[in-house]
């Protein structure tokens, strides 16, 4: 409860400040879809020189683009590491955070709160509508609470991968360049990893797991059979990816002494 | 004088190079970035022969140079300038006896030639050993594309100053920060080359200044553009150079009349 008051607070006083900069809101938001854009741009490209990729054809993947959408939407909105360690490690932000009593990582993620990015999770939602129509599936009992469940777990890894890497900033002290390229290297997991050699599917599913939050859980609602373990795997990868989040953070915040300026 | 200014590419290149482990996971990354879009346009091209007047072995040099440019001209200078404006600190900088928009090209330069030689080079060997790249033979393609990637530098930075020197007009440049980088990714033929866009978008895009920045030069290497070819593509981004001057010229005069720090 007194998180989900905090949540609110924060919620408020992002309007205020958001209030100030009008037209930058918008700004956000249409760059925001741009960049989802230009993956999808890609891949219209894409099937206008061939019908299929790696057996999957064009709706399938737009279909899975849209799922896509949805987990990453709700991600950015509410995990924003973005510029932690400036920040936070360089400008000693990270003193004033861990002198409060609400917990650190959740201060952290409350303060950057991005609410436009929800627009991404409307959008893809309305894209796995349209293909899915398109490709005439069926919306079974089990399609709406396992969209949500998946879409949770998602997040979850998504959380997971972000926190470990932002952590690290904790043991280096030079801002870290890895998280900008992790951005481009998430979109892979959204075309069908067969089409990879061996060891990128094994990166992709078991070491920076991208496929489980784009082409695996996608192919449960596409029946899919071949991937329908790899769906069903799904939470299960969220958790363990979570807790590894979780405990490289704080290993990370007690290693943490403050900066020297 | 000039001398100070040569300085500052040192300095850059000095306080990269403190942060060089960095870049080791940097070239781990474009790598790994190669390799994707490598097995994506394999997969697209199925049995096909060529695509776009690509076979599929140019497709291959192609991403692998694109992204391999990339890790040379990418900077932020957009960012830093707008962090500048942002607290205040280039009031310091205008009042100082340099050209505030000259130094900050002088410090990208010191980065981009960091980014040469500590990234670039290493993952384009990386890059050869894993994918069948096929490097150009002639010398001609070689020096060609040596002098287009230093005006992709100067064009891809031109860009990032117009974006970070707006910040003096929106105040809160965040969006179209982000907005450019990914105009520039996909308009610059790095994602997908121009010529597989549709007939109308790649007739657009051939009178915008992107393109410059890596598909002219990964024509040049792939061997698609040659010999008196080179000299054309060449003479789009000298003339792109040249046009993009304007607005930086205006608005860095324009900026100093606007100038309101905000808070600092």
């Amino acid at each position: 409860m007194y998180y989900l008051g905090l949540l609110i607070e924060y919620l408020k006083n992002y309007m205020k400040t958001r209030l100030t900069y009008r037209a930058d809101f918008w700004v956000e938001v249409i760059s925001d879809l741009l960049f989802q854009a230009t993956n999808f741009i890609f891949i219209l490209v894409i099937f206008m020189h061939t019908d299929s990729l790696g057996g999957w054809n064009q709706n399938e993947v737009v279909f899975v683009y849209g799922f896509f959408m949805v987990p990453f939407g709700v991600f950015s909105c509410f995990v924003n590491m973005w510029g932690f360690s400036e920040r936070y490690i360089v400008k000693g932000e990270m003193d004033r955070i861990l002198t409060r009593p609400a917990h650190n990582l959740f201060q952290i993620f409350l303060e950057n709160v991005d609410p436009p990015s929800l627009f991404g999770s409307i959008i893809g939602l309305i894209i796995m509508a349209i293909s899915g129509s398109n490709l005439g599936l069926p919306f079974e009992w089990w399609t709406l609470p396992m969209l949500i469940l998946l879409t949770l777990s998602a997040v979850a890894i998504y959380t997971g991968i972000y926190t470990t890497l932002t952590s690290l900033s904790f043991y280096s002290d030079a801002p870290t360049g890895i998280l900008p390229l992790m951005y481009n290297i998430q979109t892979y997991g959204r075309y069908p990893v067969t089409i990879y050699n061996r060891a990128i599917q094994v990166l992709l599913t078991w070491i920076i797991p991208f496929a489980f939050v784009g082409i695996y859980p996608a192919a449960l609602f596409l029946h899919r059979d071949e991937m329908r373990t790899m769906a069903l795997l799904t939470p299960l990868v969220g958790v363990v990816f979570l807790s590894i989040g979780l405990m490289a953070w704080s290993f990370g915040v007690k290693r943490y002494k403050g900066a020297g300026s | 004088m000039l001398g100070a200014y040569f300085d500052f590419i040192r300095i850059r290149f000095l306080t990269m190079l403190a942060y060089r482990v960095n870049y080791y996971s940097g070239i781990l990354i474009y790598t790994l970035n190669i390799g994707v879009n490598y097995f994506t346009w394999r997969a697209i091209y199925g049995d096909g022969e060529s695509l776009g007047g690509f076979t599929g072995a140019q497709m291959t040099t192609y991403v692998a140079v694109s992204w391999m440019a990339r890790a040379f001209y990418f900077n932020n200078l957009d960012r830093e300038i707008s962090t500048d404006i942002r607290d205040g600190s280039i009031a310091i900088q205008f009042i100082r006896p340099y050209n505030y928009v000259l130094v900050k090209m002088m410090q990208g330069l010191g980065e981009g030639l960091f980014r040469f030689m500590m990234l670039m080079i290493p993952g384009m060997l990386i890059a050869i050993l894993l994918f069948p790249v096929q490097l150009p033979t002639e010398p001609s393609a070689w020096a060609g594309f040596l002098v287009m990637l230093f005006f992709s530098f100067l064009i891809s930075s031109q860009i990032n100053i117009i974006t970070g020197l707006s910040a003096f007009f929106v105040e809160n440049n965040e969006g179209m920060m982000r907005m450019k980088r990914v105009v520039v990714d996909l308009f610059s033929g790095l994602i997908v080359p121009i010529t597989l866009f549709p007939d109308w978008l790649s007739s657009v895009l051939k009178v915008l200044p992107f393109q410059a920045i890596t598909y002219l030069p990964g024509s040049v290497f792939t061997g698609r553009v040659q010999g008196v070819g080179i000299w054309n593509v060449l003479g789009i981004q000298v003339i792109w150079f040249l046009i993009l001057l304007i607005p930086i010229v205006w608005l860095n005069h324009a900026a100093r009349q606007r100038l309101f720090v905000q808070g600092g």
